[in-house]
């Protein structure tokens, strides 16, 4: 079911702006990958040029091509809004719909994405066990998703995200905003996840991508006011102990920030 | 500047430690002073008026007075009552709100969700000078267009037309505003999820804003609750009840505490009293629901 | 990210992205359609006045902006706005310059110098008494006001009779007392809780670091107000006073009944008679002719450009104070 994914000469761009230039990488399916870099050098950008969440605000648009397993999702013809059940996404802040509960928090991707006639209580069963979350839940599945903690709400998050069956899983640093148990206990799902999606990661937590990545990408400015670029791409072990390239290691190593 | 100050060791058991004296002193002291008295200024008068629709309008309320319309019923009778008041405004405001709060909310939308560069621009600036038409000009334009030119005659439905004019465009910058407070990051993941645009909105943004938007409902509800000046052109007012709000003059409560308070009549400007008491009810009613709303309000922190 | 004018699926540029199929949205259209027909209301609204208005405009013998009196049905017609205008600014100015100072001084109040639990509720309260119907004001006006008042004005005019504005040639003060000053006290009554629930909501609003620095400083409560308080809300307090000005020139019912059905005016504010044009529209439309309904629309319309005006001038004043602050958007 997961799909590879593949970056071809992609540049993002607001407007005139360009805010990310030419990457080329290949993300493997049913495996981690994780983008790391100083703020600011695009990564959130990319990561959202996967799914063409990017293209939501006006004037943005990208060039170069996208590939989820050969077909170009930037090709004419090609509808954002299916493009995004096959690619999910998880955010940094939790965001559950407050004005609905559980239930209906994880099944609203099936509901108002127009999959009629499945099973919802299956499929949200099935979500909240694959989020770790079922457990904890199924006795309040009609209270408000808003009265969980925040490592629970971003679970749910995930939940809702994988309820609508993806192929992948985009997630844009998606346990800064929790605490360290949380984070560990997403850190475990994310272990579980890769097994069934494909999962691209951006995180500050460089200690994170070491623990969950199969692939790391390094990303930076080029320089000031410069485009962000792929600097180097490679095993999540060789950046971390030999990286090639002197960028990554000055990062790495805290030398830059 | 005259601020005296510590005079050396030993100077901490002084009770005059740090003072501003002289100029500065004195103009604060008169400036609270005149804060104080601005507000017992603004107090006396508004508590007046309160307090005398309340006195006075409580004398001739009651059931009968409710219920009774002013059909055979002359100046200076002191029977009488506003049910046919009643029953017009209720039905103009249900008509106006059913009028203007679609189309409000649908044009805040655009305007938040979809809208266009120029285009959303000159909306919000039509819809702020629409706000500041006014009452009477509204009147005067459903007089004009709908009561005169089409021949469609006086009606409450005429009357509505006028109150759904100036209800517009405070529902449409409110219900934009709480449109606007709806974080980013619900549309976001919405539209991660492969949710059509339409669909967000309607079934996430609006519901997720809706206790604000509901406020903005009531608060200009409560507003257009008591406008004279338009139902006096449109509506025109009559003795006795119409349950039509399409066809014929209808009454409504404040055209009613016009006339009976014009008359002058002892027993007319009684009615006029408790007529008010009964506007002011209503209008407290909708303006303490509205605000007992906005604490449950989802976009709030 | 902010998302002030979000579309989906909009086309890029021609080096950018090929161009893809726009998915076809029928609410985006419905709500288009929505924005389009609130212009199509506004437009009506205008040409229509206009239209109506200019028959009896046509017919006028007069000329219409500087005839002093009201008999569009006579024969031949001959009316002008000349003393509604007059009557309607002037009562407007003194319920302006009645209000502002109080309504200022209660929203200070509220928000500085009132205990806060106090505070709280004076603030809702204020709130609500925005929303108390002009007729309610004008019952009490004219039932309470008018005779109540009386002394009062016989008092201004003999004690400051000197000022032109009081004088009372005839000593009609003694007995009457419906004049422009009274119905512009009620105005300002009316106003005046519309300007402080404005001028309170924005000086709330004042981010609290300024007012500490100023007190840190050693400013004394009343230097902190005029120095750190109000500077940044007069953009606000500007908008508040205009809404108050709009709703004053528009003010028809509670004048109306408070002024009666005359049409003399003059500076002299303590003489009885006045008129403003949405009174006059709403005392003579009753027995109007053809003609005359026509003068009306006329006069409603000059009433339209002035608040417009009054509004527009409104955005600029208040847009150019938030540039100099350079908190303008």
């Amino acid at each position: 079911m997961a799909k590879r994914i593949e970056a071809l000469d992609l540049s993002c761009y607001y407007g005139k702006h360009k805010a990310v230039e030419n990457v080329t990488m290949t993300i493997e399916p049913k495996a981690v990958t994780a983008l790391i870099g100083p703020s600011g050098c695009g990564k959130s950008t990319f990561l959202r040029s996967l799914n063409r969440l990017h293209e939501v605000i006006p004037g943005a648009h990208i060039t170069g091509q996208v590939l989820l397993d050969d077909r170009d999702i930037y090709a004419p013809g090609v509808d954002p809004v299916a493009l995004r059940r096959s690619v999910g996404m998880v955010f940094q802040r939790p965001n559950p719909f407050p004005t609905m509960s559980i239930f209906d928090n994880v099944a609203a991707g099936l509901k108002l994405g127009g999959s009629k006639g499945k099973d919802l209580e299956v499929v949200v069963e099935r979500a909240l066990t694959g989020a770790h979350l079922w457990a904890e839940v199924k006795d309040r599945l009609k209270k408000p998703a808003l009265a969980l903690s925040g490592g629970q709400q971003q679970r749910l998050c995930i939940a809702r995200a994988i309820a609508v069956e993806p192929e992948v899983l985009l997630m844009d640093e998606p346990c800064s905003a929790l605490d360290p148990i949380s984070t560990l206990a997403i850190e475990d799902l994310i272990a579980e996840l890769k097994d069934r999606y494909t999962i691209v990661i951006v995180t500050h937590n460089m200690q994170q991508a070491s623990r969950v990545s199969e692939t790391t990408g390094f990303f930076t400015l080029a320089g000031a006011g410069q485009p962000g670029v792929l600097v180097e791409f490679d095993a999540t072990s060789r950046i971390f102990s030999v990286p090639s390239d002197k960028r990554t290691e000055d990062y790495i190593t805290g030398r830059t920030g | 500047m005259s601020a005296t100050a510590m005079s050396g060791p030993g100077a901490a058991s002084t009770s005059q430690v740090w003072k501003v004296t002289g100029r500065r002193a004195v103009v604060n002291r008169l400036m609270t002073m005149a804060m104080y008295l601005a507000f017992l200024i603004a107090v006396i008068p508004l508590a007046l008026v309160i307090w005398y629709t309340v006195g006075k309008g409580m004398t001739r309320f009651g059931w009968s007075f409710l219920t009774h319309s002013m059909a055979g019923v002359g100046p200076d009778d002191i029977t009488g009552g506003i049910y046919h008041a009643i029953i017009g405004t209720v039905e103009q405001l249900f008509i106006a709100a059913a009028i203007s709060v679609p189309l409000g909310l649908l044009v805040a939308i655009y305007l938040n969700e979809y809208g266009a560069k120029g285009f959303s621009t000159v909306v919000r600036l039509l819809v702020d000078v629409m706000t500041g038409i006014p009452s009477i000009v509204a009147g005067l334009f459903v007089l004009a267009f709908w009561v005169l030119g089409l021949h469609e005659g006086y009606s409450g439905f005429a009357g509505s037309m006028a109150l759904a004019i100036l209800m517009l465009p405070v529902v449409t910058r409110s219900s934009e505003e709480m449109l606007r407070l709806v974080p980013d990051t619900l549309r976001e993941a919405a539209y991660a999820l492969g949710i059509p645009k339409w669909r967000v909105i309607l079934s996430i943004i609006v519901p997720t804003a809706r206790t604000g938007i509901t406020t903005g409902i009531m608060l200009a509800v409560a507003r257009v609750t008591g406008e004279t000046a338009p139902l006096l052109l449109t509506a025109a007012g009559t003795l006795f009840v119409n349950k039509n709000v399409f066809h014929g003059q209808q009454e409504a409560l404040p055209l009613y505490v016009f006339s009976s308070a014009a008359s002058g009549t002892p027993a007319d400007v009684n009615r006029a009293w408790a007529a008010a008491f009964t506007l002011i009810l209503i209008v407290v009613l909708l303006y303490v629901i509205a605000r007992l709303l906005t604490r449950r309000d989802a976009t709030r922190r | 990210m902010t998302q002030s004018t979000p579309a989906v699926g909009s086309p890029p540029t021609a080096t950018g992205t090929p161009r893809r199929a726009r998915r076809i949205e029928p609410f985006r259209g419905i709500t288009f359609a929505a924005a389009v027909l609130v212009l199509l209301i506004l437009g009506a609204i205008a040409v229509f006045l206009v239209v109506k208005a200019i028959p009896s405009l046509k017919k006028d013998h007069s000329n219409f902006f500087t005839t002093k009196g009201w008999a569009p049905d006579g024969d031949p017609p001959m009316f002008g706005i000349a003393v509604l205008v007059f009557g309607t600014i002037l009562s407007s100015v003194i319920a302006l310059v009645l209000a502002i100072p109080v309504a200022l001084g209660v929203a200070i109040f509220v928000v500085e110098y009132a205990p806060r639990r106090l505070a709280t509720w004076l603030g809702y309260l204020i709130d609500m008494l925005a929303t108390v119907p002009s007729v309610v004001y004008g019952l009490w006006g004219l039932i309470f006001l008018v005779p109540h008042i009386r002394g009062f004005q016989h008092f201004l005019a003999t004690k400051f009779g000197w000022i032109p504005i009081f004088d009372d040639p005839n000593n009609r003060t003694s007995v009457a007392s419906r004049s422009i000053f009274v119905a512009s006290v009620v105005l300002a009554i009316m106003v005046l809780p519309v300007i402080a629930a404005i001028s309170r909501e924005v000086l709330r609003q004042v981010d609290p670091n300024l007012k500490e620095a100023a007190l840190a400083l050693g400013a004394t409560r009343w230097e902190m107000v005029r120095y750190a308080l109000l500077p940044p809300s007069r953009p606000g307090i500007i908008g508040g006073i205009m809404l108050g000005l709009g709703r004053a020139l528009g003010e028809t019912i509670a004048i109306a009944l408070v002024l009666g059905t005359s049409f003399a005016v003059s500076f002299h504010i303590l003489q009885p008679g006045g008129n403003t044009i949405a009174a006059n529209i709403a005392n003579y439309f009753g027995e109007a002719g053809t003609t005359g309904r026509s003068a009306l629309i006329a006069t409603g319309l000059v009433l339209f450009i002035m608040t417009l005006c009054v509004n527009l001038i409104a955005r600029t004043v208040i847009y150019r104070a938030a540039v100099k602050q350079g908190t303008a958007r």
